[in-house]
C-alpha cells in the first residue's frame, strides 16, 4: 500500500476508528495562546476538567499583549487585561508550561513552538489558531481548531475527526531571487483562489520547496488556511533534521538518533495517491501584492489591478467592485506607485530571522520616507535577541522602523493600538481582510523585501528596481 | 454538558452571497472583550452592522441587510462560497448562535469554523452555489416568503416556494447536532483505548515524549 506523508502520520497516530467514518486521534503536543487558549482553560473549570497530560501542553502570550518596551498585563485593548490574567492563572492552575509576557521564550505560538522544538517532524499538534498550519514547514501535522475542539484534545489528548482529502502541490523550477515563499503562496492562492484548497490537507512538494530554508517553508505552510487547506505539510529532510537538532524541547543523543531514523521515511510514497494534484512554475513567480481584501487578490508587483466587469460571475463582479472601493483603487492601474502610509514587517507568517535580515539587507543605509509609520515586531523574544546581537535592531531604527517586543501586534486590530481609518499599509501579514488591522485600514499583503523596499519609497515598490 | 439539539428549523433566510465572508468580518476582533463565550451577538458582524460604533452616534447602519426591515429575525444566512474562512475564533459562532442564527447555506465553508459550527449546534449546509443563490432569489424577490425550513433527519431543506433540496452531511456531525451531544462525554467513554494507545505509542516512538 502506498501512502502519502500524510497518511504516515495520521496512520501512526489513529486510536481508534468508528463506524461514522470518524477516528480519535493522539494528539502529541497542544500550544495555546491567551486569546483563545484562554477560553478552552476557562471552558474546563466550568466543567470540572482537567488537563489530561500537562506536560504536552504549552502555552504563550501573544495575541493581546502589547508591543511597548516596558509592557506589562495591561494593555491598549479593550478588556485586553483579563484574557492575560485568566490564561495565567489557569495555565498554572493546570500546570501546563507557559512562556510568560517576561519569560525569554515568550513569542507568537507558532514561532515559539518550532524554536523550542515543541513541534517535531511526524507529531500531531493542535492550538486554537487557524495559522497552526504554520508547522507543517517541519513536517508536523498541525492544524488550527477552536476552543471547543482544544478543550476535547485538553481532556482526552485527542480530536475526534474525520480524515480528510489530500492534494499535492508541486512547485517546480527555481525561484528567482529575491523571490521568496510569502510570493509563491500568494501566487498559488491567486490561481487557485482563496477556496482553492477544499478542506484538503495539502502536501506542497518539488524541487523548489527542496530548496527553500526550513524558515520559509514554515512561512509557505502558514497561509495554507488562507488556501482554505485542511493543514499544510512538507517532508523533512536534512535541513529540517539540523533545524529541529539541539533546541530544547527536541529530542536528544540515542533518541535524537531513532527520531531522524522516524523521519527519514516521512515522505510520500512513489506512486501514493491523491485526490487532486495542482504544478505551479516557479519562473512565473514575482514580488507578488495583493490589492484586494483576500489573499486571492494578488497580482505580481508590476501586475494591472482586475477589472470587475470582466468576471462571469455576478457575485465575483459585486465582490471585486467592493473591494476595489474598499481599497480605494482603480481596476486597470499598476499598483506599484501607491502611495502608503504605514510598513508592517511582523506576524507568525514573517517575522523569523531570515525574514529581519532580508528586510534588514534593503534598508541597510537608506531611509524610510518621511510620512510613513514603519513597525518590526519580531516573532518571538530569542528572534529579538538574537537579531540584536546581529546588530539588525540597529538598522531598522537608523532606517527609521520602530522596534518592538514580540507579539501579534498590529496583525490584527483588537480594538488597542492600531493604524487609522483610510490608511494604506503595506504588510507582511497574512490576512488583507476588511478591517483586519482596523476600521477602514487598507492592507497590502506583501513579503518583508517587499514591504522594506516600500517603506523606503513610501509607496508600494518592487526592490529589485532599488538601486544599490 | 449536553449542548443544543437541532431537528427541525423554519426561519427567515437572510441573502449574503458574497464569497470569503472571514470571521473576522462575523466577529471582528475588537468585539472580543471579556473571556466568555455567551452574550457576544451584539457583536455580530460589527464592523457592517454599526455605524460609529463605540461612540456616542453609534447606530445601526440602514444599508446592512440584517438590519432591514425583511430580514429582522433572521435565522439562516444563505452565504456564499468559502464562508467562515479565516481565523479559527470560535467567538464568531458563539455570536452567530447568540444572534439567533440556527443555520447556514453556502457552497462551501471555512473548515475550522464548520468545525465549530456543529459544535455548537449551528447547522452548517453544503449546497451548490446555484442552488444556494435560487434560494437567494426567491427571498429577495417577495419578503412575505422568505423562510426556508430544514428537517435534518431527513437531510432536507424546503425553500420559499416549497421545492425541496437533499443536502449531504457526515453522519457523525448529524447525530452531533440531532442529540446535541458534548464530544468529550461520548470521546471519554473510549478513555481505556487511549490509555492503552498512550503506552504503545511511547514506547514505540520515545523519541517524541516529553519528560
Amino acid at each position: 500500500m502506498k501512502r502519502t506523508l500524510f497518511d504516515k502520520i495520521w496512520d501512526d497516530h489513529v486510536v481508534t476508528k468508528f463506524d461514522d467514518g470518524t477516528c480519535l486521534l493522539y494528539i502529541d503536543r497542544v500550544f495555546l495562546h491567551e486569546r483563545t487558549g484562554s477560553l478552552a482553560l476557562v471552558g474546563l473549570q466550568s466543567q470540572g476538567r482537567k488537563v489530561k497530560n500537562p506536560k504536552q501542553v504549552f502555552c504563550t502570550m501573544d495575541h493581546i499583549v502589547d508591543t511597548f518596551a516596558g509592557r506589562g498585563d495591561e494593555t491598549t485593548m479593550p478588556g485586553g487585561s483579563e484574557f492575560i490574567r485568566v490564561t495565567r492563572e489557569r495555565a498554572n492552575a493546570e500546570a501546563v508550561t507557559l512562556f510568560d509576557l517576561h519569560d525569554s521564550r515568550q513569542g507568537i505560538s507558532h514561532v515559539v513552538a518550532a524554536e523550542q522544538g515543541i513541534a517535531l517532524p511526524g507529531t500531531t499538534l493542535i492550538c486554537p489558531d487557524s495559522h497552526t498550519c504554520t508547522l507543517g514547514g517541519i513536517g508536523v501535522l498541525a492544524t488550527g481548531v477552536g476552543s471547543s475542539e482544544c478543550e476535547h484534545a485538553l481532556v482526552t489528548q485527542t480530536l475526534r475527526v474525520a480524515k480528510p482529502g489530500q492534494m499535492r502541490v508541486t512547485f517546480t523550477g527555481t525561484l528567482a531571487p529575491g523571490t521568496t515563499a510569502k510570493d509563491m503562496i500568494l501566487h498559488l492562492i491567486a490561481r487557485h483562489s482563496a477556496a482553492g484548497g477544499r478542506g484538503l490537507a495539502i502536501e506542497f512538494a518539488g524541487p523548489a520547496i527542496a530548496d527553500l530554508e526550513v524558515e520559509a517553508r514554515m512561512t509557505l505552510c502558514n497561509m495554507a488556511v488562507e488556501f482554505s487547506a485542511y493543514t499544510g505539510i512538507m517532508a523533512p529532510d536534512e535541513k529540517t533534521v539540523e533545524y529541529v537538532s539541539g533546541r530544547s524541547y527536541a529530542p536528544q543523543a540515542n533518541e535524537l538518533q531513532l527520531a531522524v531514523e522516524y523521519w527519514s521515511k516521512l515522505k510520500s510514497d512513489a506512486g501514493a495517491g491523491f485526490d487532486d494534484e495542482l504544478t505551479i512554475d516557479c519562473s512565473e513567480i514575482g514580488p507578488t501584492v495583493t490589492w484586494g481584501t483576500s489573499p486571492q487578490d494578488a497580482i505580481p508587483i508590476d501586475g494591472i489591478i482586475p477589472d470587475p466587469e470582466t468576471a462571469a460571475d455576478p457575485d465575483v463582479r459585486r465582490s471585486v467592485r467592493r473591494a476595489l472601493r474598499y481599497m480605494d483603487l482603480n481596476p486597470g492601474a499598476g499598483l506599484q506607485g501607491t502611495p502608503i502610509q504605514a510598513a508592517f514587517i511582523g506576524s507568525c507568517t514573517n517575522s523569523r530571522l531570515s525574514d529581519l535580515r532580508t528586510a534588514a539587507d534593503i534598508l541597510r543605509d537608506r531611509k524610510v520616507k518621511s510620512g510613513v509609520r514603519a513597525i518590526c515586531v519580531p516573532g518571538s523574544t530569542q528572534v529579538k535577541l538574537e537579531a540584536e546581537k546581529e546588530g539588525l535592531d540597529r538598522i531598522f531604527r537608523d532606517a527609521g522602523f520602530e522596534w518592538r517586543e514580540s507579539g501579534c501586534s498590529m496583525c490584527f486590530y483588537a480594538g488597542g493600538e492600531g493604524f487609522a481609518q483610510g490608511e494604506r499599509v503595506i504588510t507582511s501579514t497574512n490576512r488583507n481582510f476588511e478591517g483586519r488591522q482596523g476600521p477602514g485600514v487598507r492592507s497590502h499583503l506583501a513579503s518583508p523585501a517587499t514591504v522594506a523596499a516600500s517603506a523606503v519609497m513610501g509607496c508600494i515598490y518592487d526592490f529589485r528596481r532599488l538601486e544599490r | 454538558m449536553s449542548r443544543r439539539k437541532f431537528a427541525t428549523h423554519t426561519g427567515i433566510a437572510v441573502p449574503m452571497l458574497q464569497p470569503n465572508i472571514d470571521t473576522d468580518a462575523i466577529m471582528p476582533s475588537r468585539e472580543m472583550k471579556r473571556v466568555t463565550r455567551t452574550g457576544l451577538g451584539d457583536g455580530l458582524f460589527a464592523g457592517w452592522r454599526y455605524l460609529d460604533r463605540g461612540t456616542v452616534t453609534e447606530r445601526e447602519n440602514p444599508e446592512f441587510i440584517l438590519n432591514q426591515t425583511d430580514y429582522q429575525g433572521a435565522s439562516i444566512i444563505l452565504a456564499g462560497a468559502n464562508m467562515g474562512c479565516g481565523s479559527s475564533r470560535e467567538f464568531a459562532v458563539w455570536a452567530l448562535a447568540d444572534y439567533g442564527i440556527r443555520a447556514i447555506i453556502a457552497p462551501s465553508f471555512g473548515a475550522i469554523f464548520r468545525t465549530n459550527c456543529i459544535r455548537n449546534g449551528v447547522l452548517p449546509i453544503g449546497l451548490d452555489e446555484k442552488l444556494v443563490s435560487r434560494l437567494a432569489d426567491q427571498v429577495k424577490t417577495d419578503p412575505q416568503r422568505n423562510s426556508i425550513s430544514i428537517d435534518l433527519v431527513k437531510k432536507q431543506l424546503a425553500g420559499p416556494d416549497g421545492e425541496q433540496y437533499s443536502f449531504d452531511l457526515d453522519p457523525a456531525d448529524q447525530q452531533m447536532l440531532l442529540e446535541g451531544l458534548d464530544l468529550i462525554d461520548v470521546t471519554m467513554q473510549s478513555i481505556a483505548d487511549i490509555e492503552s494507545y498512550e503506552t504503545l505509542h511511547r514506547s514505540r516512538r520515545s523519541w517524541m515524549q516529553l519528560s
